[in-house]
């Protein structure tokens, strides 16, 4: 049976370090198997956070060599033999221990999100909507909340505007409300302001990390803010708009 | 022992998965204000994972289909041991509950016509299923999240209960303490729902969580609540055999609803040689009359045998295996490619070809899955009133997974999401309702402190076991004494041996601090998970026959007698029994509609 050693944050926000384990692997075992592995041997008290251990929960984000990933989807055997495979915890969030970071603020960003409200029903037994009108949005609905596009996100990685930028996994929340064929909430004054929709400037990094395979970039933001620009710095068409469709555009 | 944290709350519910969640938005209804307690963060509950979808007769693709043929095959799955008052008003309140959630933004797959489309799955008559992909837990969650939050439940995530408290015989609060931190925090209520979910984390093969402990039924255990009909643990015939870190991850009966086929070695589609009695001539009988109904033509062919129960699909695995016809790691094939195309099952089933591809190099457009039982639902929990879902403790509710009841001894696939919304609702409104006529009690400082103490022990002591082989240890018992084959010889070791481990369990020792510490977290588990365990092992002897999930080597009929009674365990005199309790008398209208269909 092999060996890999593995180098894992172990500490707080304010003191911390990596810690070499070495730890045996079967064939195809995930980089989640192996801090299980840990915590039933040396160390029961190293923290991580983890529920369906086949990527349906989005418990499992942190970074390994250096980049966003559910833990449980990546095997070790991706990774070159001989080679220590370093498991930190997701960059972008404040530290709680070791891989578990505090993640409210993506809770708070989604109470923000003005909620959805259906048009009246369309029969007694409710709403018609054609499987093509509900794709776009159901490609919205893939997201598990891993939080590792907003890792990723320069925005909130580096620049720390959590409080200005709702971040990209908020637009695809907005985008999965507002792409809801029988949605009529308008959101666009909150995606200008309140979710800051304009820091992005499309580098696709979100897109790139997302385990769901979101286009998160094209799909969600761009066309969001398309209707943003529409709104505030088109006002004929705006108008037109305006007249036209009676007030829903968000 | 200081308690920095204490919130009042008119109803507290404990668990966020779809019966909590649905729970909350009915008493906040109501006007009330209500706490949402849950161990995980929000939105990764149980819930989240499920995939085929949500059984509701909603008649759409198929118009013959409505409550009563819903009725029948939940209580014929059941095999007799549902409550038939429980079986009734899910059958007919699911489909209510599955359209309003189009209302707060959840999106069902379409029919051509615009409407809610339907799957066909085990043990239902008629293609029932609405669902999304195989992502429906997803979808429900979300929903009912997003409609919880922004109608404004006060969210306290990251909290574990560890103990509930009565006063005067009446619920009245719950200690819990914060992963983040471990510190300790009290939550006041007039009314508590408990919607915990189950406890499959006793066995090593399963596809549940950490947070499958047990729990809910622990703490309402220890208050005087009945455990009812916990030798029914459901094993799943379809969870993933190899490689062996994914053993137990679930393949869902989706893809049998899409077309799927089971073989073996010898590449046999076995299933035809399981047919029960109680179903001969519901299913096809032929490849050629099986195939025709996976082309389309549904009204004039019946469903292939893999669509049979759980129960019976899961010990024909076991049976072929047994007989030297297993796969190459010990389970059967199951084979989508070979009825479908490669686009119809990336669009229909998108997370079992990731899930394969990624986690066992498997193209499931193109190669057969292995596949084998793991354990994944039970039946049995806290007996619940059929139509409130009080437990025995005046003022607690129990409603989802954690309750018992409604599936007897199996569950049809996609009746538990459905459960969720139907009970999940009832609870929270009878919650309400009595919250309204209950006063907020004063709870004994010194009980809490009992309780704090309790909690914190193995920090006080050096070199015991680590908390984690105390949880193997029991998952290995539990799978080989306890699991889908059981004999009284291996169920009386099984009770002794989960004694022995209450032992080790008092002599565990943890290292770190409090503050998001597993070695500790898991410790606190354990306590309820090895005293559900132990419920479930002494149950299991208890029924002396095989019916349903339960299968008794030594008892391999299915006894009429036995079907009139269901099993009890209590606390009395300190020590845990079961018992016999006799099962509602099903009036006759409904006799003559199980027995004779709609
Ligand atoms: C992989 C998988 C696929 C499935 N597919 C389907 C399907 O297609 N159709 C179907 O009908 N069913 C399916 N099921 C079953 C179904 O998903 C579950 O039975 C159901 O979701 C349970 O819901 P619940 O609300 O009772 O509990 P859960 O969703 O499990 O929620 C339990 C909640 O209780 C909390 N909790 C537990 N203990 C404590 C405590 N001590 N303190 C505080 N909070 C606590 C947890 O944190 C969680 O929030 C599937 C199950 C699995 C595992
Ligand atoms: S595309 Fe926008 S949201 Fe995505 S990572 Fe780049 S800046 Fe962030
Ligand atoms: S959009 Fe993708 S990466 Fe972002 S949170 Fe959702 S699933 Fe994760
Ligand atoms: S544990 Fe659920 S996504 Fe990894």
């Amino acid at each position: 049976m092999a060996r890999r050693t593995f180098e894992v944050y172990r500490g707080t926000a304010a003191d911390g370090k990596l810690e070499n384990y070495d730890v045996e692997v079967e064939p195809g075992m995930v980089v989640l198997d192996a801090i299980f592995r840990i915590q039933a041997g040396e160390s029961p008290d190293l923290a991580v956070r983890w529920n369906c251990k086949a990527g349906k929960c989005g418990s499992c984000g942190c970074e390994i060599n250096g980049r966003p990933k559910l833990s449980c989807m990546t095997r070790i055997s991706d990774y070159p033999d001989g080679e220590s495979i370093t498991v930190t915890p997701m960059k972008a969030f404040p530290i709680i221990k070791d891989l578990v970071t505090d993640v409210s603020q993506n809770y708070r960003a989604n109470k923000k999100i003005p909620q959805f409200r259906p048009r009246p029903k369309d029969a007694e037994d409710g709403w018609r909507m054609y499987q093509f009108e509900v794709d776009k949005a159901q490609e919205m609905r893939k997201c598990i909340e891993c939080f590792l596009c907003q890792d990723v996100c320069h925005v909130l990685r580096s620049h720390g505007k959590h409080e200005e930028f709702a971040g990209p996994a908020y637009m695809v929340r907005t985008a999965a409300f507002s792409m809801n064929p029988i949605d009529t909430v308008d959101r666009i004054e909150f995606l200008k302001e309140t979710g800051g929709i304009g820091y992005c400037n499309i580098t696709k990094c979100c897109t790139e990390v997302c385990p769901e395979h979101i286009t998160i970039t094209d799909n969600a933001i761009i066309p969001l803010k398309e209707r943003v620009v529409d709104r505030y710095y088109d006002p004929i068409k705006a108008l037109v708009r305006l007249v036209r469709r009676g007030g829903k555009n968000g | 022992m200081e308690i920095r944290e204490r919130y009042d709350h008119d109803v507290l519910v404990i668990g966020a998965g779809g019966a909590g969640l649905r729970a909350a938005i009915a008493a906040q209804e109501e006007g009330l204000s209500v706490g949402l307690v849950c161990k995980s963060l929000l939105g990764k509950a149980h819930t989240v994972m499920a995939e085929g979808g949500i059984a509701a007769a909603l008649g759409v693709v198929r118009d013959e289909d409505n409550w009563r043929v819903h009725f029948r095959d939940t209580m014929r799955g059941g095999k007799g041991l549902n409550d038939y008052r429980m079986a009734q008003i899910h059958a007919t309140e699911a489909p209510d509950r599955v359209r309003e959630m189009e209302g707060w933004g959840a999106l069902f797959d379409r029919t051509d016509d615009g409407r809610m489309n339907q799957r066909p799955f085990g043990g239902h008559t008629y293609a029932r299923l609405a669902h999304v992909g195989d992502r429906t837990g997803l979808e429900l969650i979300r929903t009912l999240q997003d409609h919880a939050v922004h109608e404004g439940a006060d969210v306290y995530m990251e909290c574990t209960i560890v103990k509930l408290f009565a006063v005067d015989g009446r619920v009245a609060g719950a200690l819990g303490y914060w992963r983040p931190t471990g510190e300790f925090v009290l939550f006041r209520a007039r009314s508590i729902v408990l919607a915990t979910g189950g406890i499959g984390k006793a066995w090593k093969v399963t596809s549940n969580s950490w947070e499958y402990s047990g729990d809910g039924m622990a703490m309402a255990y220890d208050l005087g609540a009945e455990l009812l009909g916990l030798e029914f643990v459901q094993f799943h015939p379809t969870g993933m055999v190899w490689p062996p870190s994914v053993r137990g991850t679930l393949v869902t009966e989706g893809v049998r609803g899409e077309g799927g086929i089971l073989t073996n070695s010898e590449g046999e589609r076995f299933m035809f040689r399981y047919v029960p009695e109680m179903f001969q001539g519901d299913y096809a009988e032929t490849e050629d009359e099986a195939d025709r109904w996976v082309g389309g033509d549904r009204v004039n062919n019946r469903r292939p045998p893999e669509l049979l129960t759980r129960d019976v699909v899961a010990k024909a695995i076991t049976a072929e295996v047994e007989a030297g016809r297993g796969s190459p790691h010990g389970g059967a094939f199951l084979d989508i490619a070979a009825k479908r195309s490669p686009e119809y099952i990336k669009k229909k089933l998108p997370s079992m070809y990731h899930q394969f591809k990624e986690l066992a190099e498997v193209d499931i457009t193109a190669q057969a899955m292995e596949v084998g039982p793991t354990t994944h639902y039970v039946m049995g929990g806290i007996k619940v009133h059929p139509e409130t879902a009080e437990t025995a403790v005046p003022g607690l509710y129990a409603a989802g997974e954690v309750a018992a009841g409604l599936h007897g001894g199996n569950r049809l696939g996609g009746n538990s999401l459905s459960d969720l919304v139907v009970f999940g609702k009832r609870a929270g409104e009878a919650a309400a309702k009595s919250a309204t006529a209950a006063e907020l009690a004063e709870i004994s400082e010194s009980d809490l402190e009992t309780a704090i103490t309790e909690s914190l022990a193995p920090f006080q002591r050096q070199g015991g076991h680590n908390p984690f082989e105390v949880q193997e240890q029991l998952q290995r018992v539990m799978q080989d004494k306890v699991g889908i084959a059981r004999t009284a010889e291996g169920l009386q070791e099984a009770i002794e041996d989960v004694r022995g481990l209450r032992g080790s369990l008092k002599a565990c020792s943890v290292s770190g601090d409090r503050a998001y510490n597993p070695g500790w977290n898991t410790w606190l588990d354990l306590r309820s998970l090895l005293l559900v365990s132990e419920a479930v092992a002494i149950s299991a002897l208890g029924r002396e026959e095989t019916r349903g999930a339960h299968t008794r080597i030594d008892f391999p009929e299915t006894d009429p007698e036995q079907q009139k009674n269901n099993t009890l365990v209590t606390e009395e005199d300190g020590r845990m029994v079961a018992r016999k309790d006799p099962i509602p008398v099903v009036p006759e209208d409904l006799q003559t509609l199980i027995k004779e269909g709609v």
